[in-house]
């Protein structure tokens, strides 16, 4: 049994490793596949709006070249590119020149994990109680007339969502602030007023992707929960004369949970680069600010440092998901 | 066979019935049944699908669920009506006083707990004053009644075989030696030799425990083995109950008739002989005897007025108008034998 364990981590730790490498790779051939390259195309648009001589572009981009060891062979570029990542060098911000794109996304990141993994879970856990009532037959009228609602949410792309709730509670209330990760003029200390402020930016986004979500954890636990309260041992366990709350937690949502974390498993990569657009709506700065600030630069190198960043993260959250599972299904063990 | 004792009856089934609610209306799957049932006694009821064998194994212990509802009668188990009963002393009376080995044991575990927490969940819910080291004990015990090692206690149920499953669930019914088991079908999907063991098993642990067994089974050669009373239910109305020796030898419906001579015989070969027609919707029963459109002996009065359970011999009794005025079936003619070919 131990090692059956044993060999299942393993085993999803080397697909773990493959996923990065195979990502790594697409993430350093991609933009290379490309015509032109970022140095060609800096210089270009320093050409049109200024009026440098031709050998001067020459030199300068013979020198980006060498600085940023785009001359060398491909091979030779992607082993460095390797040796860098294990040195979190992931290059230099052209547009914030010459700041480090592994800094500029280490100051993003704990905004992003923060509020994804807290709006997340939030959606998942309420959303999964929330379905798990609407299929048990003994929750009144109240509980099941939440469906309508439900399919509602489901059914609005939720930086549409954001936008509403921003007109809603920054703009006509004025409850919240519209948009940032903290008030501008704040200095960062470990207290309750940096705290509290954080909170009341995070409060509108974190709401915004859990509603977005709540819909759709909700319809499929109540699915779920159907079925599993069709089953053979649900009946057995009221043969059994167990109280129906014991029924409800250990027949039936314990079994109906399965399938929704395959589904969180299978849907962690929409919740990621859906929180990307409710980053950019609220101003929040995260990794989807960066990314979207990133692209409108044509910032190379935080472009690829966050796509990678993005893509390392799904894979372990994915590692984490099939750590969980085992644990919730005895069957999976092996 | 073991001895009948003449002791007050345990269960008493009164005017029992049961309706599904469908658009078409009521689907009468339980129609008044009534019977009862001494200490230690062995009920089977036999019936073919869709005539309300699990309806009414679930109804007993008031398990049945929507769109099924129990729309009158009276279930009196050791003098207390389980349909006035709380929904806490329901909880209560299951599995302490009437327990049930479901259809399909197969699926009837928690594929995610282990096997000993599934036992204590049982126990426990009525003992709750018991300590883990009690409990542990008793699983030991129970398994090992049901001819299981004590070690089965920790696996899940995926790693157990089908037999395996069965006796678990017998394990769990009679946990807290319940005064009345239901079986339905428990031996359906396993092989005949498992079959056989599950069998002997639950007729070892009934001898034990004292208790009634109400086994429901479309298997008449399995029922005739174990029990000791047969009830025939037909398109949910139980038409024929008696002691089993004398249902085989001389069945007074005409059902339990044919449904008897469509058993085949291991010394003479013969082509198998079915019943001619089909069981009726039971959302659209026939006016009068509901076995009349496919009865060979169906008279007027069959058509209008719907048979009562009534003496046909010694302690035998059915469900049909050729009773009291004959005493035996009539022989039923070649011809009906002949349709039922295929």
């Amino acid at each position: 049994m131990n090692n059956e364990l044993l060999r299942y981590i393993a085993s999803r730790f080397a697909q773990l490793m493959l996923i990065v490498f195979v990502a790594v790779s697409i993430n350093f051939i991609i933009p290379r596949l490309l015509p032109g390259d970022p140095v060609q195309t800096a210089l270009a648009r320093l050409q049109s709006t200024g009026g440098a001589q031709n050998l001067d572009i020459q030199a300068i981009s013979a020198s980006y070249r060498a600085r940023y060891g785009l001359d060398a062979p491909l091979w030779q570029q992607y082993i460095n590119y390797w040796s860098d990542l294990f040195t979190l060098d992931l290059g230099v911000s052209f547009a914030n020149f010459p700041e480090q794109v592994s800094t500029m996304i280490g100051n993003a990141l704990p905004w992003s994990v923060g509020l994804l993994t807290l709006a997340t879970l939030i959606a998942f856990v309420t959303g999964s109680l929330l379905g798990a009532r609407l299929a048990w037959p003994r929750s009144g009228p109240v509980i099941k007339s939440v469906v309508p609602l439900m399919m509602i949410l489901t059914s609005i792309p939720f930086y549409l969502l954001a936008i509403i709730l921003v007109y809603l509670f920054a703009v006509v209330l004025k409850w919240l602030p519209p948009a940032g990760g903290v008030d501008t003029t704040r200095i960062m200390r470990l207290d309750w007023a940096t705290t509290e402020d954080v909170l009341r930016h995070a409060l509108l986004p974190c709401l915004a992707i859990v509603l977005g979500n709540i819909g759709f954890w909700a319809l499929g636990m109540r699915s779920q929960m159907v079925s599993v309260l069709g089953e053979d041992y649900i009946t057995f366990a009221e043969a059994k004369g167990l109280h129906p709350r014991r029924i409800f937690i250990w027949y039936g949502m314990r079994n109906a949970l399965l399938a929704q974390v395959t589904a969180l498993a299978l849907s962690l990569g929409s919740v990621v680069s859906g929180a990307v657009l409710v980053e950019v709506i609220f101003n929040y700065p995260g990794l989807g600010s960066l990314l979207y600030v990133a692209i409108r630069g044509q910032d190379y190198f935080v472009i690829q440092g966050v796509v990678l960043m993005l893509i390392v993260s799904l894979a372990v959250l994915l590692f984490i998901v099939d750590l969980l599972y085992p644990l919730l299904d005895p069957r999976i063990r092996r | 066979m073991a001895t009948r004792t003449s002791s007050d009856p345990v269960l008493v089934v009164d005017k029992l019935s049961v309706h599904y609610q469908t658009s078409k209306g009521p689907a009468k799957a339980v129609n008044e049944v009534s019977f009862s049932l001494r200490p230690g006694e062995r009920l089977g009821l036999i019936g073919e699908s869709g005539s309300g064998k699990t309806t009414m194994g679930t109804a007993l212990m008031r398990l049945t669920r929507p769109p099924g509802r129990i729309v009158s009668g009276s279930i009196m188990l050791d003098g207390r009506d389980l349909m006035t009963l709380s929904a806490g002393e329901l909880r209560e009376a299951r599995l302490r006083d009437i327990a049930l080995i479901p259809q399909g044991a197969m699926s009837a575990l928690n594929p995610v707990m282990r096997l000993e927490e599934q036992m204590i969940d049982a126990i426990i819910a009525h003992r709750p004053g018991m300590r883990r080291a009690e409990l542990v004990a008793r699983v030991v015990e129970l398994l090992r009644n049901v001819g299981l090692a004590p070690e089965v206690a920790r696996r899940y149920p995926h790693e157990l075989s089908g037999g395996m499953k069965q006796r678990a669930a017998m394990a769990i019914a009679t946990s807290l030696s319940p005064k009345v088991i239901i079986a339905d079908e428990p031996t359906s999907a396993l092989d005949v030799v498992v079959q056989r063991q599950v069998m002997q098993t639950l007729g070892r642990l009934q001898d034990g425990l004292g208790a009634a067994v109400v086994l429901i089974g479309h298997d008449m050669g399995l029922i005739a083995q174990f029990a000791d009373t047969v009830g025939v239910m037909y398109a949910g109305r139980l038409v024929e109950i008696g002691p089993v020796r004398q249902m085989i030898k001389s069945p007074k419906h005409p059902y339990t008739k044919l449904l008897v001579d469509s058993l085949p015989g291991i010394e003479v070969k013969q082509a198998l002989t079915g019943i001619p027609g089909l069981p009726p919707p039971l959302v659209d029963l026939p006016p009068g005897c509901s076995f009349n459109p496919r009865c060979p002996f169906a008279f007027d009065r069959c058509r209008r007025e719907t048979p009562l359970l009534l003496d046909a011999g010694p302690d035998q009794f059915a469900a049909c108008h050729l009773y009291p005025e004959h005493s035996t079936l009539p022989p039923i003619p070649a011809r009906v034998y002949q349709e039922a070919l295929p």
